[in-house]
């Protein structure tokens, strides 16, 4: 058992604090539902920080970490499924990687736009193919989540088949669902702390209110188990570890979206305070993979098989 | 980063798995429905510490030099959880290995070390902890019980409740205020249960039987020599000893073999196929797992020479949320277990409605996490 961070973990979680600085705030009264920045993706891929997971020094857990910290930016950036899924497949597969589930084309999907790599999980087995314009289709500007989204059109009927079972597949994407979860939890987190110790009303920071501390508090319970959780699937890789986290992600998303928004009152219905973008990306991750109840049967079954 | 055990750590708790397979009486399961503070199961007790101490596990986390095998932080949470997934057998003494053992080492003088370490690490000694009183419970800092220094010696007045293992504990470490100062007004002495003037009545508890007490100092003498830190140190060596203490029960394992348990009867039942009992089930997994990496994560700081601080809370509030889902799991689909079904379940539950209540309220706990993990502004007092 070791749960502390190596040297070299400890060191990429630095450079990364180093090349995100500038993206780590956005000017109030000008977010916009979703923000993302090329430059900014082009410097992560540059430093080779999402391809972390294939070097044997580094591997899964650290992939984990980087994800959990990029997911705290506000930027919204595509780096779970190309850090932790995509060395699964194939590390040179383009990016933006979007997963999507076979057979569930009325969903969302995030990142997609043409040049894509769109990777179908069924359990027929996993594939992929690079999106088109016909392939895609604009979501238009009602899209209320923090990433940009569009919607699949069709699959063609040629795609490249890929060495990797459909449970192994599963299993990453879950676990890069709960480290992307983790880094979003704790962002909107600090969000909501340093505002409600800020923001006075009957003459003291509503922070002080046992009301909004305790519920803080137990936020940041679940955020830390998230957390921990994610690194354990990333480090073990097993289904049952995988599915925990996710659950866990997941229902933690799912039972402190509005008390976040809640506690900054007023404020946490407009889009002058950052918040909403990553609550809004959480509910999102919410709707992936059947939602919590199939994380929770799928980890039913792997911990407690027939 | 690993989340493995190590083969020597792996060795370590098969070797205590292997003691206690060989040293449990067959019927353990239903003898510990007793409670650990029970007549039957502290005189077992007695006993079974005095074999894990002559088969070096009952410190193996301390210094040579005092009786222990020199091992780490992990192996300390081995045995932790392997004792209580047994349903706790070293009954009042795991306190010893938790807080009472780790705050002696630190505070005690070399007297008081000399006197209490050689009992404590021989299994042959039961503290009880003095700490609340009627009208101080989560207000600790309020407490009344005076002691008033008369030349050599202290006299004690007045009123301790909901002490546990107060009935047999050999000795009492009991909180007084020596002055008015609210938290530099409070000392530590360390008093004979059987010095003159105690007085020890039984509260009925859902625990389990003999576990509550309340317990009166009428003029109780407790010689100065007794008096464990200075006269106004108890703030801070209690606060180092809560620190232990609320990591010292791995809660989080206890519930989660209680889980599987129940998973079992489900299963045996042909009960664990519907999706709502699989789902429920998880949601008590991915709690008590949560938890359990909470608690890894501190161990890991002690590893690393760190000091524990709040974080603790954190971990201990995710473990009472654990403990409380599974209890009510088994109540919702093995209600059976709580009416004599089960003695391990039963057990589990019993023990369960002190996770979120003892060794300070599970609210607490939240006042914590907000002022010094979160950082948020205070409330105003």
């Amino acid at each position: 058992m070791l749960l502390s961070l190596s040297e070299d973990q400890t060191q990429i979680l630095d450079f990364i604090d180093s090349l995100t600085r500038p993206y780590a705030t956005v000017p109030m009264h000008d977010v916009s539902f979703a923000l993302t920045s090329d430059d900014l993706d082009r410097e992560l891929v540059e430093g080779g920080f999402l391809d972390v997971m294939a070097m044997e020094e580094l591997g899964a857990v650290t992939a984990a970490l980087v994800v959990e910290k990029l997911a705290r930016l506000p930027f919204a950036v595509e780096a779970a499924a190309s850090a932790l899924v995509r060395p699964l497949l194939d590390p040179e597969l383009p990016r933006p990687l979007c997963l999507v589930e076979e057979g569930s084309l009325r969903k969302p999907v995030r990142f997609l736009k043409p040049g894509a790599t769109v990777v179908v999980v069924g359990e027929g087995g996993v594939r992929s193919f690079t999106a088109s314009d016909e392939h895609v289709r604009s979501a238009g500007d009602e899209v209320l989540y923090g990433y940009p989204v569009a919607f699949l059109t069709s699959v063609p009927a040629e795609t490249r088949s890929h060495d990797v079972t459909f449970e192994r597949l599963l299993t990453a994407w879950r676990g890069a669902l709960a480290a992307e979860a983790a880094g979003l939890l704790a962002a909107a987190l600090a969000s909501v702390t340093t505002y409600v110790g800020e923001r006075k009303q009957f003459g003291r920071a509503i922070a002080t209110f046992q009301a909004l501390r305790h519920r803080l508090a137990e936020i940041q319970v679940a955020t830390n188990g998230v957390y921990w959780l994610a690194l354990r699937a990333a480090m073990t890789g097993t289904a049952g570890d995988a599915a925990l986290a996710a659950l866990h992600a997941q229902e933690t998303a799912k039972r402190v979206g509005y008390d976040f928004h809640q506690f900054l009152g007023a404020m946490g219905m407009t889009l002058e305070h950052p918040l909403h973008l990553w609550t809004y990306r959480l509910k999102l991750l919410t709707a992936e993979l059947g939602g919590r109840g199939s994380q929770a049967v799928a980890a039913a079954d792997a911990i407690w098989p027939d | 980063m690993n989340f493995e055990w190590t083969d020597e750590q792996q060795a370590f708790r098969r070797k205590l798995v292997d003691f206690l397979a060989a040293n449990l009486p067959e019927d353990w399961e239903e003898f510990s429905k007793h409670g650990p503070a029970s007549p039957a199961l502290t005189e077992f007790a007695r006993g079974f510490c005095r074999k894990l101490a002559e088969n070096g596990m009952l410190f193996p986390h301390w210094p040579k030099d005092i009786g222990g095998e020199g091992l780490g932080p992990w192996e300390q949470q081995i045995l932790a959880e392997v004792m209580w997934e047994y349903g706790e057998p070293r009954g009042g003494q795991y306190m010893n290995v938790n807080w009472i053992g780790p705050t002696m080492l630190k505070y005690g003088t070399e007297g008081q070390k000399a006197k209490y370490l050689p009992q404590i690490s021989a299994g042959e000694m039961l503290w009880c902890q003095g700490f609340s009183e009627p009208n101080s419970g989560s207000d600790l800092a309020s407490l009344r019980t005076r002691a008033e220094l008369e030349g050599d010696h202290y006299k004690v007045n007045g009123q301790k409740i909901w002490t546990s293992y107060a009935g047999l504990a050999d000795t009492c470490f009991l909180l007084t205020r020596t002055s008015d100062d609210r938290k530099k007004g409070i000392t530590i002495l360390l008093v004979p249960m059987d010095t003159p003037g105690i007085t020890v009545r039984q509260i009925p508890s859902l625990i389990g039987e003999g576990d509550i007490h309340e317990v009166f100092f009428d003029d109780v003498i407790v010689p100065v020599g007794q008096r464990f830190g200075e006269e106004g140190q108890a703030w801070e060596i209690i606060g180092y000893s809560l620190t232990n203490e609320r990591l010292g029960i791995p809660r989080y394992h206890l519930a989660r073999e209680a889980l599987d348990r129940a998973v079992g009867i489900l299963k045996a039942e042909g009960e664990f196929t519907r999706e709502t009992v699989k789902a429920e089930a998880a949601r008590c997994a991915a709690l008590c797992e949560a938890a359990r990496t909470a608690i890894y994560a501190i161990v890991q700081k002690r590893v690393d020479g760190g000091t524990v601080g709040p974080e603790s809370s954190s971990a201990r509030y995710a473990t009472v949320q654990a403990e409380r889902a599974v209890g009510e799991f088994v109540v919702e689909y093995v209600p059976e277990a709580l009416a004599g079904q089960s003695a391990f379940l039963q057990m589990h539950h019993q023990r369960g409605i002190v996770a979120g209540i003892a060794s300070g309220a599970a609210e607490i706990q939240l006042n914590i996490i907000a002022s010094d993990v979160l950082q948020l502004p205070r409330e105003p007092r």
